[in-house]
């Protein structure tokens, strides 16, 4: 094992640079981390038919082996000191030209382990939830391969130690959300959202690539440890930097459905509803805060870059928020919850290093609760055969009391019920917001504050019309339903993710225990002027958040809900646009698809006439020319010598006029 | 009289054989015409030989003759060796190698 | 040879004796009507001679230049062994529809008249703008000691090396023509038994010799008209004009290609009629006096040739049938009856 003593960035003026250690001990073995559901993945791809029958044991296994290692290494990192905790591994040499080495490397430190234990975890969670899920689905072999090769993507993507190896794994979480949206490839949407997810994450991943090629110009490696030591250091300049961070920022609202591509998100819900918990929800689409918390130090050298990255949180709440209200498929509106969040942790972690631990909070309790939610959601689509419209619930809470509670506790921890994981992180992301200062601040906080009073409002709104009201459901005629509980391997993770949505919040943030842990990343905040006091904030978020719900009950429990949404005709301008997802998918249809369209044709007809009118025509022209060029070979030996007799003719004469002039 | 009517001669008999070879069809002829231009040089070189007073001319139409006699026994046995398989000693019939 | 080197060299030109102006204008009209008329003369024969006649003038002028060698080396080897050589091959080639004069290729004749007038004006006017009296070295000096010891001082001293190699093309000219002459012997050596033997065996073949020319008649009968001077037939008793096989003559003038049978009015397949003559015993039979008498007709040598029988002569068709099976030179009559009336 090389030792990688390089220097790290310090994200605070004045703190000490920090030194990756080698990785030694337990640390030695982190790439098991990666390869144990990648072997799993290999063994049920290339195993093909014979290991149907354990398909879902085998992945379930290697997943639950990650996450016990992901433990062991966590608890090693405990028993370490604080200053120590960041563990570098040298595999091999990627790429070893002169002058251009990429190393693969795998960097274990505070942030990593959290996601690798929050992967890991709701990776198995949910790994033991489709074993249930998907019991009756022929291909299930097929989709717990897939579910590994997920997993073992997302850890490539935040153990590696150097962009190349973050790049891989960021492409490789691309194709495997691609396989799993269209999972059921026989359903056309599907088929089509899986399309428009790769299409949409392309245009991020070409933002990624280019930051990192801009790295590798500017700094000459791609390895974390030289670009933020570079970017510390002030070797890159401000017009640089910013290039670099506004397409990492590209790539990072690719990958995490953040405006202005947040459109394949919500479609990507025709996938398998686990995929959805699962990758949709917990892990892969925070990626992108994941990156922008990793790549601080370049982050926090630009405050344009910083800036947009607020702009785009603060947009993307709403907009997520307000499409939520709108929707009534359980899943969609789950969907643009997330959108929702994650413009959260967005906000969040452009608020600089303040935030960056706040980020990390609400996400790894997003994790857990919107995991919960979406698995809850899929037991209810499970028990109503596979109807997914909200109006056709209602009054379901009698007949799948555990889906209840969890997804209840799901709900109340993410509109930030006092006590529950989204009360602690979401009010600090608030208050954070606020405590920026100045105009900015405030309307950052307000935003951040009304959308916490729409996410309860919606997410009320959802949790009535399921559980609660009237059943707008007939246990009789041809479209009878008949909701029952689910198997416990599907219960058994949501109790589980219930508990995480209860208890994580309290759990990070009380003693700050989460944000001292990161700190070595992450930095800490200057301890800023606070706009409003903690209190104060605290309560007016509550206050926004109980009008919030108090409008949802009036509207949809006091009142009755119709089973068939009003048509597009009836509703308000806001609805109908909402519905439409703001008209998101008709400005990308406009500005891209069609113009992209109509170049395609353009080139099309431009290599068909022109070009290939040019090739083809030279060539015709050439081949009727020497058509009718042959027949000057008649095969006469006479006519070739009068030929030669004429050239002779022409050059002697030509010969005379020049000497003779 | 002027040594260079001899040239003049020449050019006129050159040029005819040119024509022969042209116009003739009978391999033979065509030989006979070639011949003919041959003869056409070779008066030329005697004839820049008398002009120049030295004998390398002449030498040099001495060494035409002999590559004339090689060339009309080589091109003698081609042209029967064709008409064996064809029966014709027209340049016109061997004309497959064309278009 | 350029405009500007030929005015070097017409510099020194000088006006030669009046003899040799004689000569030269008696012959080189000469030459130059022998040259025109060798391309528009039709036979090649008499291109070989008009050539011959050039070649000669030619060569006159090599004499007057004080070439005498050249000259002699002319008139023996070109004039004498080249177009020996010459007209050899057009013996052995014979005449041909090459020698016809009607023009195939569309256009040549113009091509080559424009060409030809423009090649002769490019070459003829330069030289004769650069005519103007100057004089000419001579090549007394140089022949001083006679011209061909001169020559061969020369030959063997400065162009000794162009001397060999050009002994070696004429010994690699011999090999070559040897090789393009050469044909591949068929099947084994035929010797003089063997070929005797064929004279009887195979059909067509005569094995008296031919009638000396001027002889027309070789039959007393009455069915066998003479041929007369005129070419015309003598009109006997008993000739039946117009039936093939009545007439029957050969001799020696005839050609290999039959041309005198081919004047008869259905001579074409007379060799089967001939040999189904009454009395005659077919190839195989002994040579009496009506052996099979002629080779000639078109076809003649064809043996298998079906041959429809005469009208006059039904019996004699039969064994003319017969007679045409090579093979049955001593079989029965009565199969190659059977197989004549087969066909």
């Amino acid at each position: 094992m090389r030792v990688d003593p390089v220097l790290l960035a310090a994200t605070e003026p004045g703190s000490q640079p920090i030194h990756y250690a080698a990785a030694s001990g337990v640390f030695s073995l982190s790439w098991l981390v990666i390869v144990l559901p990648l072997a799993g993945a290999a063994v049920l791809l290339l195993g093909g038919r014979r290991t149907d029958r354990v398909g879902h044991i085998i992945g379930t296994l290697t997943a639950a082996a990650s996450f016990v290692l992901g433990l062991v290494l966590f608890a090693t990192l405990l028993g370490r000191d604080g200053d120590d905790r960041a563990l570098s591994q040298h595999l091999y040499s990627w790429i070893p030209v002169n002058g251009f080495g990429v190393d693969v490397g795998l960097l274990v430190d505070q942030l990593s382990i959290v996601f690798v234990l929050l992967i890991t975890g709701v990776g198995t969670l949910i790994h033991i939830y489709s074993i249930g899920y998907m019991a009756h689905d022929p291909n299930r072999r097929k989709f717990f391969a897939y579910m590994n090769l997920f997993l073992a993507s997302m850890l490539l993507l935040v153990l590696g130690n150097n962009f190349l190896s973050l790049y891989a794994g960021w492409e490789l979480v691309g194709l495997s959300s691609y396989l799993l949206i269209k999972f059921w490839e026989d359903r056309p949407a599907a088929a089509t959202a899986a399309n428009k997810a790769f299409y949409m994450n392309r245009v991020g991943d070409v933002g990624l690539a280019l930051a990192i090629m801009f790295m590798f110009a500017t700094v000459g490696s791609t390895s974390y440890a030289d670009v933020f030591g570079a970017a510390a250091a002030g070797v890159i300049g401000y017009g640089t930097l910013t290039a670099i961070a506004l397409l990492l920022l590209l790539g990072a609202c690719g990958k995490s459905g953040q405006f202005p591509l947040q459109a394949w998100l919500p479609d990507a819900m025709e996938g398998p509803t686990p995929i959805s918990a699962l990758i949709h929800a917990a892990t892969m689409v925070t990626a992108g805060v994941y990156l922008i918390v990793r790549d601080g130090p370049i982050f926090d050298g630009t405050q344009a870059a910083r800036t947009v990255v607020v702009i785009i949180g603060a947009a993307t709440i709403l907009i997520g928020c307000v499409i939520g209200c709108a929707y009534d498929d359980i899943k969609k509106v789950l969907a643009y919850s997330t959108v929702s969040q994650i413009g959260y942790m967005f906000l969040a972690v452009g608020l600089g290093p303040a935030g960056y631990a706040l980020g990390i909070m609400h996400l790894v309790a997003h994790g857990f609760f919107k995991a919960g939610l979406f698995l809850g959601a899929g037991s209810v689509i499970h028990g109503m055969d596979d109807d997914q419209d909200l109006r056709h619930y209602g009054g379901l809470w009698r007949y799948m009391p555990i889906t209840w509670v969890t997804f209840g506790l799901g709900y109340l921890a993410i509109i930030g019920f006092p006590g529950l994981s989204g009360f602690f992180t979401k009010d600090r992301i608030i208050e954070t917001a606020f405590d920026k200062g100045g105009t900015s601040g405030y309307l950052l906080g307000s935003i951040a504050l009304l959308g916490a009073g729409i996410t309860a409002f919606y997410m009320t709104r959802l949790f009535l019309m399921t559980f609660h009201g009237k059943p707008r459901w007939s246990s009789e005629g041809p479209a009878a339903k008949h909701p029952h509980e689910s198997p416990v391997s599907m219960t058994g993770p949501m109790v589980v993710l219930a508990v995480g949505s209860v208890f994580a919040g309290g759990l990070f943030v009380l003693g700050h225990s989460l944000q001292d842990w990161l700190e070595p990343v992450a930095g800490t905040g200057v301890e800023g002027v606070h706009t409003f006091s903690p209190v104060v904030l605290t309560l007016l978020t509550l206050v926004v958040t109980a009008g919030g719900f108090a409008g949802a009950y009036l509207r949809y429990q006091l009142r009755p809900v119709e089973s068939v949404a009003r048509p597009d005709t009836e509703v308000s301008l806001v609805t109908f646009a909402a519905r439409h997802d703001l008209f998101a998918n008709t400005f990308n249809e406009t500005v891209a698809m069609r113009p992209g369209q109509y170049l395609t044709r353009f080139l099309v007809w431009l290599d068909l006439v022109g070009i290939d009118g040019l090739v083809r025509g030279s060539a015709a022209a050439i081949g009727g020319l020497s058509g009718r060029m042959r027949r000057l070979q008649t095969g006469f030996v006479r006519s070739y010598a009068l030929s030669m007799l004429g050239g002779a003719v022409l050059v002697v004469g030509a010969l005379l006029l020049v000497r003779a002039g | 009289m002027n040594p260079a009517n001899y040239l003049i001669l020449s050019a006129l008999l050159f040029t005819i054989g040119t024509v022969g070879v042209l116009v003739r069809r009978n391999a033979i002829v065509v030989f006979m015409s070639i011949e003919l231009m041959l003869n056409a040089v070779n008066l030329t070189l005697v004839t820049f030989s008398r002009i120049n007073g030295t004998l390398d001319g002449q030498i040099m139409a001495f060494f035409v003759m002999v590559v004339a006699a090689a060339e009309v026994v080589i091109g003698l046995a081609i042209i029967l060796s064709i008409f064996r398989t064809r029966r014709s000693a027209s340049v016109d019939d061997v004309n497959l190698l064309k278009y | 040879m350029t405009h500007a080197t030929l005015l070097a060299a017409a510099g020194e030109i000088t006006s030669t004796s009046t003899g040799e102006a004689a000569v030269f204008w008696i012959l080189a009209p000469i030459a130059v009507l022998a040259a025109v008329g060798m391309v528009l003369v039709r036979s090649a024969v008499h291109c070989a001679l008009l050539l011959v006649a050039n070649l000669f003038c030619v060569a006159v002028f090599y004499m007057v230049q004080q070439a005498p060698f050249l000259g002699f080396a002319q008139i023996i080897v070109y004039a004498g062994a080249i177009m020996v050589l010459f007209l050899f091959v057009l013996m052995l080639v014979g005449v041909d529809s090459s020698d016809s004069l009607v023009e195939t290729i569309r256009g040549q004749r113009l091509g080559a008249a424009i060409f030809g007038l423009g090649f002769a004006g490019l070459l003829v006017f330069p030289i004769g703008s650069a005519i103007d009296g100057g004089s000419a070295k001579g090549l007394d000096k140089a022949n001083e000691g006679g011209n061909v010891q001169a020559i061969g001082r020369l030959l063997f001293s400065n162009y000794v090396f162009v001397f060999e190699a050009i002994s070696a093309l004429l010994v690699v000219a011999a090999i070559g023509t040897m090789v393009l002459g050469h044909r591949e012997r068929e099947g084994g050596r035929v010797g003089q038994r063997e070929l005797m033997r064929r004279r009887f065996t195979e059909p067509g073949r005569r094995v008296t010799p031919l009638p000396g020319p001027g002889v027309f008649a070789r039959h007393d009968s009455a069915d066998t008209l003479g041929l007369l001077p005129g070419g015309g037939r003598a009109s006997g008793i008993g000739g039946i004009p117009g039936i093939p096989g009545t007439t029957e003559e050969s001799s020696v003038t005839d050609l290999p290609g039959g041309r005198a049978a081919s004047d008869t009015p259905g001579a074409p397949g007379t060799p089967g009629m001939s040999d189904g003559r009454p009395g005659s015993a077919g190839p195989g039979g002994p040579p009496g006096s009506r052996g099979p008498d002629r080779p000639g007709g078109p076809g003649g040598s064809t043996p298998s040739a079906p041959v429809p029988p005469a009208p006059t002569d039904g019996a004699a068709a039969d064994s003319g049938a017969g007679g045409a099976e090579p093979v049955d030179v001593n079989g029965s009559a009565l199969a190659g009856a059977g197989k004549g009336e087969e066909r």
